[in-house]
């Protein structure tokens, strides 16, 4: 057990065993998106105050859950870099932020274009809506101080700190609708009563959420598989595995 | 090397916690400051400042819509079930304003206890449902409006407030 999470910590083990999770992850993030997407857009049903713009819950719900997780996921891999210095866990936190921006961007716009129909307005200073706006922040920042070291370990450890400081933020916006008034409603789903919707309306929305988690890992392995190979293109044995291609 | 790891592990542990104070005092010397409305209550008791724009937030009181047949003009009721307050408005209000329902009014309160709104927004909850069960329910003598949960709530949290 030690000896399989110490080889998953170096970069040439993790290279090596992880070449075996992304073909299913793939498979399973395009079922799970293409099944939930169709049937949440064109066969489940709509709501009977907000007719069909209630659909925009199957792209909005999962890319807030992705926004939040992605972040926690950042600042946790920053934390194992600070204490433990395994490398692997800065270049994973590096390649994430840009796909947490996305999603956070992607939760924000896709909550604007459903405020306009439902709430008639697209943005209010509203404690969700501006919590959110400053996690978007945060990762533009994490993202940006990192580039704003000319040395890689200063910006690994400055966008550490930032992204630990930062998931303060995460309660806050998971609470935000319960601590203050606000205009977004409460949270329709929790781990402790069952949802309030029907189960036409959140399995579909359950599958979203799964599949953009499948894809979030899968993107996340990819891309840090790349960044393994550019960090140690000087190595033996990433030059080896360069011939062996040939 | 496992007391350097310690250290480092208490320093970013002790760095987080100080952050996190520091962002909780904030946000609780700003706590009413954040609220996105006030509540009827809160403008009865005098806590809204007069003529300038301000946002309440409530429901709208069942049978309270009046529309002037000639105008856009109408005037609703916004109440949280404790206290109520006066709204008079003139537009288009947005497709989900109905009576039982929630809504954020933007506007100016009046010297003599009403609120001349220039924006209405709707407020929904997070209960979903397909249009057939709204209907199975009010068949069953329910309405989906039934926001009677929503108003034991307030009260509980106003009386906690108190």
């Amino acid at each position: 057990m030690w000896a399989f999470i110490h080889k998953l910590g170096s970069p040439k083990g993790f290279y090596a065993i992880s070449a075996r999770w992304l073909t299913p992850l793939w498979l399973a993030a395009a079922a799970l998106i293409l099944i939930g997407g169709t049937w949440g857009l064109a066969f489940s049903p709509a709501d009977y105050q907000q007719g069909d713009s209630f659909r925009i819950i199957y792209v909005h719900v999962p890319a807030a859950f992705l926004a939040q997780s992605i972040f926690v996921a950042m600042a946790a891999a920053g934390f194992v870099f600070m204490v433990w210095k395994i490398k692997l866990a800065d270049m994973a936190a590096a390649m994430m932020a840009p796909l947490g921006a996305g999603m956070t961007f992607v939760a924000l716009f896709s909550g604007a274009v459903w405020g306009v129909p439902t709430w008639g307005t697209w943005w209010q200073w509203d404690a969700r809506l501006t919590s959110m706006l400053i996690l978007f922040f945060l990762y533009i920042g994490v993202i940006a101080l990192r580039g704003a070291f000319a040395s890689r370990d200063g910006g690994a450890r400055a966008a550490s700190v930032l992204a630990m400081v930062g998931v303060i933020n995460i309660p806050i916006i998971k609470y935000s609708v319960e601590w203050w008034y606000t205009l977004h409603q409460p949270a329709t789903f929790s781990i402790t009563s069952k949802p309030a919707m029907p189960a036409a309306m959140w399995l579909p929305l359950l599958l979203m959420v799964l599949g953009f988690y499948c894809f979030f890992i899968a993107v996340t392995l990819m891309r840090t598989r790349s960044e393994i190979l550019r960090r140690e293109s000087s190595k033996r044995w990433v030059r080896a595995l360069v011939e062996e291609q040939r | 090397m496992r007391a350097k790891r310690k250290q480092r592990l208490l320093v970013i542990l002790g760095l987080v916690a100080l952050a996190a104070v520091a962002v909780g005092l904030t946000l609780y010397a700003l706590r009413s400051n954040i609220n996105l409305f006030f509540s009827p209550v809160q403008i009865a008791e005098g806590q809204a400042p007069l003529e300038r724009q301000i946002r309440a937030g409530g429901m709208v009181k069942e049978g309270s819509v009046a529309r002037d047949p000639d105008s856009l003009d109408v005037a609703f009721t916004v109440t949280d079930y404790v206290e109520d307050l006066e709204v008079r408005y003139s537009g288009i209000l947005p497709d989900l304003f109905r009576e039982g329902q929630g809504v954020v009014v933007v506007g100016r309160l009046q010297p003599d206890g009403w609120l001349r709104a220039d924006q209405v927004l709707a407020k929904h909850d997070e209960n979903y449902m397909p249009p057939e069960v709204a209907q199975a329910l009010e068949d069953a003598g329910y309405s989906p409006e039934d926001y009677q949960d929503k108003a034991t709530d307030v009260a509980k949290r106003l009386e906690a407030e108190d």
